[in-house]
């Protein structure tokens, strides 16, 4: 009997238990236990794309705010790596696409029809929302995404440095090359701007009177004053003064408060790491002014929610971003002053926050306020790329600006008519 | 008792098989057994290898930007744009430039490992698990530990810290084109990865050599070291070494990894793997270009392999050399 009973176990029994062993592990994954944190919600599952933000507890708090949502089951995907937008754009194209996901407004999300329009849940709040956020959003009336945050950039300082090399702030870009040749020393470079550069193209065009894109979207970057700020720009690249390859790139204090530069280009949101490291002795200061017809600038980048058009759960999804990103203010207070600081897109909230009412923070309010330049919709990630390789190829490499910018300007161009013919 | 013991064992084990449970069917034929076992990696290899090769090639005559699902077919003008398209034209440079170092090199470094555990006559599988152990790390990770640890442009970092030493400022490994330090940051990375594996052959072909003809040839004068290599060693490698040098090769060609993580938006030292990554699945999203570029590599790589295969006689019979 018992060898008869081996005898089965060893063939069909074999597949049965298989089959079995497989079937009871999809019955639990449908369980409670899945992985998917939430577990509170009512059956409907969303998946929500986040960037890796760099400061502590960030993470955590976007799954807590998840878990708190009593209408769907909210799983997190947070995603790392410097190449959130590959990931994003080609998830976007499966089955396993998010509901909702972070990302900068740009026009081509919205001409094949990926983001869903959120002027309904959005209206309500419209006129408490920043005017130019609200317009970075929208396409011919509709509003597309629901901004989370906006983040200022600027330079960061050592005043104590600055007073030893006897040098004031910069307000012209070629003040900004003295400086750094002043402030360098043996084991401190003058200026970190990112490893590549790139995150300077924007203020630098602004900074020179020019613009992205005119108002009826036409190129507006290929003029005299940014070519020949790419080539003062090319100048301080060469002139030793500049940290280049550091470890951690620009959007990372560490380079600056390891006392590795005197000057680095970021965010407003390193602020508490950069106070906890130096206290008192920051300082920030705009992009400053290209030629003589210029201005300072500021980029306020931010980011902002959208939901997946093509996705199974559009109404769900329209539901969990207007809870998280509409209703709950206190936990849009917790995500822009809790880890990094981040101006609130709200305008009752970025007056109500009281830890951005005083001191650097505030400082870096009246920035944002006085030089911001805000995103442009029609101003999507091809362009970027195109004068990315402007940087790379006039900056960091010897080309012609004047050239790089024209080959630039045919690229943007041809985008352009793909994207309003 | 002990007689029909015996007949029971001398019985044919088979014979009795067969009378109780006939094989029969599909069950008792090779067939069966042939697709039990090579049905399920057929298939993931058309679903997950021969579609999307399909697919890709379907792509390549259709304008596909942000859709894999394409309807405006227009014909070769996606060949026309990559086989204008200066980028893509200035990364097959850069791959033969990489090749240019990196086959060779390659080559030498791990047929010199070789050589020189095969002499060890203690703790050779020591040293042999050493040097073969970087082919298990990752290249993104391996990338990332040269960018961040050994080639960063601060006082701290390993490089630096000892060109320091001798009083060298700070180099800028990655980010300054001019001079092009970043070569030597990718070579060694991927030296490091890959020389072990190329050992691990090499060693096995060292060992099957005869002994017999070290023999003779000390016998009729021969020096050991480089006279002994030069005429019998090295010959008798030519196989493997033919073998090695088409594997480093498409290795290179397949280059990607440490380019993308080093070297991040540069315009420069992007192989073709990269700049078809950023057309298509980059910023562009440009499916149908990015699609008709991997054709057009396939395509080379294929008569690459063909040509340097005619030259170096690989797959050709020792009798026929």
């Amino acid at each position: 009997m018992s060898a008869m009973s081996n005898n089965n176990w060893s063939r069909r029994s074999l597949f049965r238990a298989a089959a079995g062993m497989a079937a009871a592990g999809t019955l639990a994954a449908c369980g409670g236990n899945n992985g998917r944190g939430g577990g509170s919600g009512s059956g409907k599952t969303l998946v929500q794309y986040f960037h890796a933000y760099g400061e502590a507890g960030v993470e955590q708090a976007v799954k807590r705010y998840a878990k708190a949502y009593k209408d769907a089951n909210v799983t997190t995907q947070w995603i790392t790596g410097n190449n959130f937008e590959q990931k994003l754009f080609a998830a976007l194209l499966t089955k396993n696409a998010p509901d909702v996901f972070e990302f900068h407004p740009q026009i081509q999300l919205v001409k094949s029809g990926q983001v869903a329009d959120l002027t309904d849940i959005i209206a309500p709040v419209k006129d408490d929302f920043n005017p130019a956020d609200i317009t970075s959003h929208t396409v011919d009336g509709k509003i597309y995404g629901v901004r989370m945050i906006d983040d200022p950039q600027f330079f960061f300082y050592r005043p104590s440095m600055f007073e030893k090399a006897k040098v004031e702030v910069p307000t012209t870009l070629e003040e900004l090359i003295e400086a750094a040749a002043k402030l360098k020393t043996s084991k401190v470079k003058g200026a970190f701007l990112g490893n590549d550069l790139t995150p300077l193209q924007s203020p630098l065009i602004w900074s020179a009177g020019a613009d992205t894109l005119t108002a009826d979207n036409k190129p507006a970057f290929n003029t005299d004053a940014v070519a020949e700020g790419f080539k003062q720009l090319r100048s301080l690249f060469t002139s030793g003064n500049l940290l280049l390859d550091a470890p951690a790139d620009w959007w990372d204090p560490s380079a600056f408060t390891q006392g590795l530069t005197a000057i680095q280009w970021c965010g407003m949101w390193a602020m508490p790491t950069m106070q906890k490291a130096l206290g008192d002795d920051i300082g920030i200061f705009p992009f400053p002014k290209v030629g003589s017809a210029g201005k300072e600038s500021v980029y306020n980048g931010g980011w902002s929610m959208f939901v997946n058009a093509k996705g199974k759960n559009v109404e769900a999804a329209k539901e969990y971003v207007k809870w998280l990103w509409i209703d709950q203010k206190q936990y849009q207070e917790d995500f822009s002053t809790s880890y990094g600081f981040h101006i609130p897109p709200r305008t009752s909230l970025a007056q109500s926050a009281t830890k951005l009412k005083s001191g650097l923070p505030a400082e870096g309010v009246k920035l944002f306020n006085e030089f911001g330049h805000f995103d442009n919709i029609g101003w999507t990630q091809a362009m970027i790329a195109a004068v990315n390789d402007v940087v790379a190829n006039s900056v960091r490499k010897d080309a012609d600006p004047k050239a790089q910018l024209a080959a630039a300007e045919k690229k943007v161009d041809a985008e352009l008519k793909n994207l309003f013919g | 008792m002990s007689t029909a013991t015996t007949h029971k064992v001398a019985q044919p084990a088979s014979a009795k098989v067969s009378k109780d449970r006939p094989r029969r069917g599909l069950r008792a034929s090779s067939t069966f057994n042939f697709w039990l076992f090579t049905g399920p990696f057929l298939i993931g290899l058309v679903i997950f290898v021969f579609v999307p090769i399909g697919w890709s090639i379907y792509l390549s005559f259709f304008e596909a930007r942000f859709t894999v699902t394409p309807s405006d077919f227009v014909g070769f003008d996606n060949y026309k744009q990559i086989l204008t398209d200066t980028d893509f034209r200035n990364s097959l440079v850069t791959f033969t430039v990489f090749a240019a170092f990196i086959v060779p090199a390659t080559w030498a470094l791990s047929l010199g490992l070789a050589l020189l555990v095969n002499q060890l006559r203690f703790m050779r599988a020591f040293f042999r698990s050493v040097f073969f152990l970087p082919t298990a790390c990752s290249y993104v990770a391996a990338a990332l530990i040269w960018k961040m640890s050994i080639f960063n442009g601060v006082r701290f970092g390993l490089a630096n810290t000892v060109l320091s030493w001798f009083g060298v400022d700070n180099v800028a490994w990655l980010a300054n084109p001019d001079p092009p330090w970043y070569w030597l940051v990718i070579v060694t990375v991927r030296l490091w990865l890959q020389s072990g594996f190329y050992m691990i052959l090499f060693l096995a072909a060292l060992q099957n050599i005869p002994r017999e003809l070290y023999e003779a040839a000390a016998i009729d004068g021969a020096k050991q070291g480089w006279q002994t290599f030069r005429y019998i060693t090295l010959p008798q490698l030519r196989a493997t070494s033919t073998a090695v040098i088409l594997l480093l090769l498409i290795a290179a060609y397949q280059a990607f990894d440490e380019f993308f993580n080093l070297l991040g938006k540069a315009t420069w030292g992007q192989p073709p793997l990269v700049e078809l990554y950023k057309m298509a699945l980059g910023e562009n999203q440009n499916y149908g270009a990015g699609s008709a570029g991997a054709v057009v590599l396939t395509l080379l790589i294929c008569i690459v392999t063909l040509f340097q295969g005619k030259i170096m006689g690989f797959g050709r019979g020792e009798e026929s050399k």
